[in-house]
């Protein structure tokens, strides 16, 4: 495989963010970058002009009150229902953080990182190549086991991510009982209980959002590891990714994905490095 | 356990339950399947099919999922004794 084929164009600095290199600016006056990204131009070269604008995205398996939390926050109405598949496009709204603009970002429900449904790729592309200033996991109490393989997933990407314990009123009774603090020290990063149908627990999560994206805390993302020889494999493969992938993108991460070969991730990145948008759903 | 007869998880009838015992299919869809929750030692149940047969909704690890049938057909699992333990 050739990997500088793949990494080796400067990719195209995601909207509503500041920091990018002279060689990436000069990819915007490129004919083949789309319109609307040209229209943003200018507020991608003037971030010191408005006050930052930070992305926080809600990514989790469906059905677990992803668009509940989204509205409760944004005071939009999106769509909810006790069924999985509700939402299909990524919505947007934005929610006040102490002061600060966040604009949250609702995507539809994954199990996996790899799939091939579109909707899942709206929420994986997202997750991969959108890079917000955090994500918040909202995981079913009632069924964290299987939730929280698509938490392990997600903490390989990125080390910004809070776990929003969703549900606990059903979890409760269940007479589930979810060792919180637990949890937070085997994940590495803050699981905050909530009821989000009830507004329950939501102002504590609203708090480690803003911690997070200001940097008060600080996430050290439980990391799996691999048979021997696949981490030969990544730590051999890291080393020539390393001065490649320099968009904040993992190496590590980049590394996985080419041995499991997924076409479709391959094509993620393609789009990515092509200076597409990803996030160009809905918004409201 | 003592019968460890396995079959396609395709062919497992409604409202009986099975235990994954292993995946035959390699590359993404073995990844995909895993994902979802087809883990050996998992119980799974057919809980309904479509009128053609395809897809069935299973429930998995306290969630229903859909599988075509070429996707159920690389599950095999084994007949599950009553009383066996839901993961
Ligand atoms: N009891 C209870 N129900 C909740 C809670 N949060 C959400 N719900 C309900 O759970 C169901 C699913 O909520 P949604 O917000 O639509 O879930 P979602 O994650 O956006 O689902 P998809 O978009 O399909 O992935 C709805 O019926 C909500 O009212 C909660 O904390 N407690
Ligand atoms: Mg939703």
């Amino acid at each position: 495989m050739n990997f500088s084929n793949l990494f080796g164009i400067p990719s195209a600095p995601r909207r509503h963010r500041g920091q990018f290199s002279r060689r990436n600016r000069e990819r915007f006056s490129l004919p083949h970058l789309s319109s609307s990204l040209r229209a943003n131009r200018k507020s991608f070269l003037s971030p010191t002009l408005n006050s930052k604008e930070y992305i926080i995205a809600l990514a989790g398996n469906p059905n677990t009150g992803k668009s509940t939390l989204f509205n409760a926050l944004t005071g939009l109405r999106q769509h909810t229902g006790n069924w999985p598949g509700k939402t299909v496009v990524q919505y947007r709204g934005s929610c006040n953080l102490k002061g600060k603009k966040v604009t949250l970002v609702d995507l539809p429900g994954i199990y996996s990182l790899l799939t091939n449904t579109i909707e899942g790729e709206i929420a994986r592309d997202f997750i991969c190549f959108a890079r917000p200033d955090a994500i918040v996991i909202v995981v079913d109490s009632t069924c964290l086991e299987r939730n929280l393989n698509l938490v392990l997933q997600i903490l390989e990407i990125t080390p910004k991510v809070i776990l929003c314990a969703n549900l606990m009123d059903e979890a409760k009774k269940k007479n589930l009982h979810i060792k919180i603090s637990e949890l937070e020290k085997k994940l590495g990063i803050p699981v905050i209980p909530t009821a989000a149908r009830s507004g329950k627990g939501l102002n504590k999560l609203k708090s480690a959002m803003d911690d997070l994206i200001c940097g008060r805390i600080t996430t050290q993302p439980y990391r799996l590891h691999y048979s021997a020889e696949i981490e030969k494999a990544i730590s051999e493969m890291e080393i020539e990714l390393a001065p490649i992938v320099t968009n904040g993108l993992s190496p590590r991460w980049v590394a996985l994905q080419l041995l499991t070969g997924d076409s479709t991730f391959i094509n993620g990145i393609e789009k990515y490095l092509a200076g597409k948008q990803i996030d160009g759903g809905d918004s409201e | 356990m003592t019968d460890k007869k396995c079959f396609r998880l395709s062919s497992l009838p409604l409202r009986k339950q099975g235990i994954v015992a292993s995946i035959k299919a390699e590359g993404f869809l073995r990844g995909r399947l895993l994902d979802l929750g087809f883990v050996p030692g998992t119980v799974v149940e057919p809980i309904r099919r479509s009128p053609l047969g395809d897809p069935t909704a299973y429930r998995i690890r306290e969630t229903v999922i859909a599988l075509r049938s070429e996707e159920g057909d690389k599950i095999l699992v084994t007949l599950n004794k009553k009383g066996a333990m839901m993961p």
